[in-house]
């Protein structure tokens, strides 16, 4: 019983965390350090809610999440017989869990299928051009650039793009971009792309992919200013911004510009970093969040 | 596929690779490619007597708006298949980055 308050009282925290975390102002100062703070927010919550359930459902066992679902799972008998609560549980709880990994593995095969499709497309559609080696170009006037990313990831800018910026502005451009690939973005994306379309009615999970996204930017900013001109990525920024080169059809742009001057603002004027202690303070958190979940499902207290 | 797209009809294996000129292809490795683009979807094929007539499936320019579109993240669908650059925006929020921008070039 006290492992399963416990569970839920992590999960209410890891919710409460993350609806606090939204309007967090430090974020843009330590995008990378708040990336992973938000994931580990997303990973300590799942596994905290669907224990928090299957702790109550096996405890006839009386041996902990792990313990309890592998003895149920092997038919053994439990100490204490069943009863309609604990069963109610157990379903709860099982659903919970099989919903969750189904909506992370439909979300993966789904990208691969759209990236598969994509890139296949790419290679009969696209040319090269000798003034950018490695990246494919895409005869539209619109202004695009992004990456395919993958084992053999593909960065693509269109001729709109390629008309559009200066040299300076391209190289940035180009810089940014191969920090996605760098670092796998796609990946942290994710995850949460696949908790909002799970739970598409929770304005928490939407702000979070949000931010999310934003900080992914970021961080691909900050590598991308170790090799070209923080200013050249600033006004590509702008001119992208500005170029609105296709009508959008959903009208759910409100975040846009804000968000590009979000960006644009801290290449100009970078905010002094996080003070160590703050930085570190955070990392404890991190930490505790993503050893804290695991260690209540495998032990019983 | 520039081959089929240049051409407005129809063509057997055959007449394509007598077009690819400059490359000496075997006419089965011909046959292959275009079998396998056809059962990817990109081609489509009709009976012809003994040979098959393959056409693309949607124009040149209907791909490249496909891709476009999933490029600017206008299907709608905020899927984490691709990692973009920037979004544009539109109406008075350009208008803020415009006079941004202008701002930056004139420092």
């Amino acid at each position: 019983m006290i492992t399963a308050a416990a569970l839920a009282t992590l999960a209410t925290a890891c919710a409460v965390g993350s609806w606090r975390f939204t309007r967090a102002g430090w974020t843009s100062r330590a995008p990378r350090l708040a990336i992973i703070l938000w994931q580990s927010l997303g990973v300590s919550w799942g596994l905290a809610t669907t224990g928090a359930m299957l702790a109550y459902a096996v405890q006839p066992y009386g041996s902990g999440v792990l313990h309890g679902l592998i003895a149920f799972a092997r038919g053994e008998t439990p100490a204490q017989a069943w009863d309609p609560l604990h069963v109610l549980a157990l379903i709860a709880g099982l659903t919970a869990l099989a919903v969750l990994i189904a909506v992370l593995l439909t979300a993966g095969v789904q990208a691969l299928r759209a990236r598969r499709r994509h890139r296949m497309l790419l290679a009969l559609i696209s040319h090269d051009d000798p003034g950018v080696p490695g990246v494919r170009v895409l005869a539209h006037p619109s202004a695009a650039a992004y990456c395919v990313p993958g084992l053999r990831s593909q960065v693509v800018v269109s001729e709109g793009a390629l008309k559009l910026l200066s040299e300076g502005e391209l190289d940035a451009v180009l810089a940014h971009e191969a920090a996605h690939v760098r670092e796998r973005h796609d990946l942290v994306l994710l995850p949460f792309a696949a908790l909002r379309r799970a739970l598409p009615w929770s304005k928490v999970v939407a702000d979070a992919q949000a931010q999310v996204e934003l900080l992914i930017e970021m961080a691909a900013d900050d590598r991308a200013r170790r090799y070209c001109s923080p200013r050249r990525l600033a006004t590509a920024l702008l001119r992208f911004g500005t170029a609105g080169a296709m009508p959008a059809p959903h009208g759910m742009m409100g975040l846009g510009a804000h968000n590009v001057m979000a960006r644009v603002d801290r290449l100009i004027k970078p905010a002094p970093e996080l003070a160590a202690t703050v930085r570190y303070g955070f990392v404890a958190l991190s930490v505790t969040l993503l050893t804290s979940a695991p260690i209540l499902w495998v032990v019983q207290l | 596929m520039d081959i089929l797209w240049a051409e407005n009809t129809a063509l057997t294996a055959r007449e394509v690779g007598k077009l690819i000129a400059d490359r000496d292809l075997a006419p089965t490795t011909v046959m292959t490619v275009l079998d396998r683009l056809t059962r990817k979807g990109f081609l489509e094929r009709t009976r012809d007597g003994r040979a098959w007539r393959y056409e693309p499936a949607e124009s040149r320019d209907a791909y490249i708006a496909e891709l476009m579109l999933e490029a600017l993240d206008l299907t709608g669908d905020r899927s984490a298949a691709l990692t973009r650059f920037a979004q544009a925006v539109s109406g008075t929020e350009a208008e803020i980055l415009r006079r941004a921008l202008t701002e930056l070039e004139e420092e």
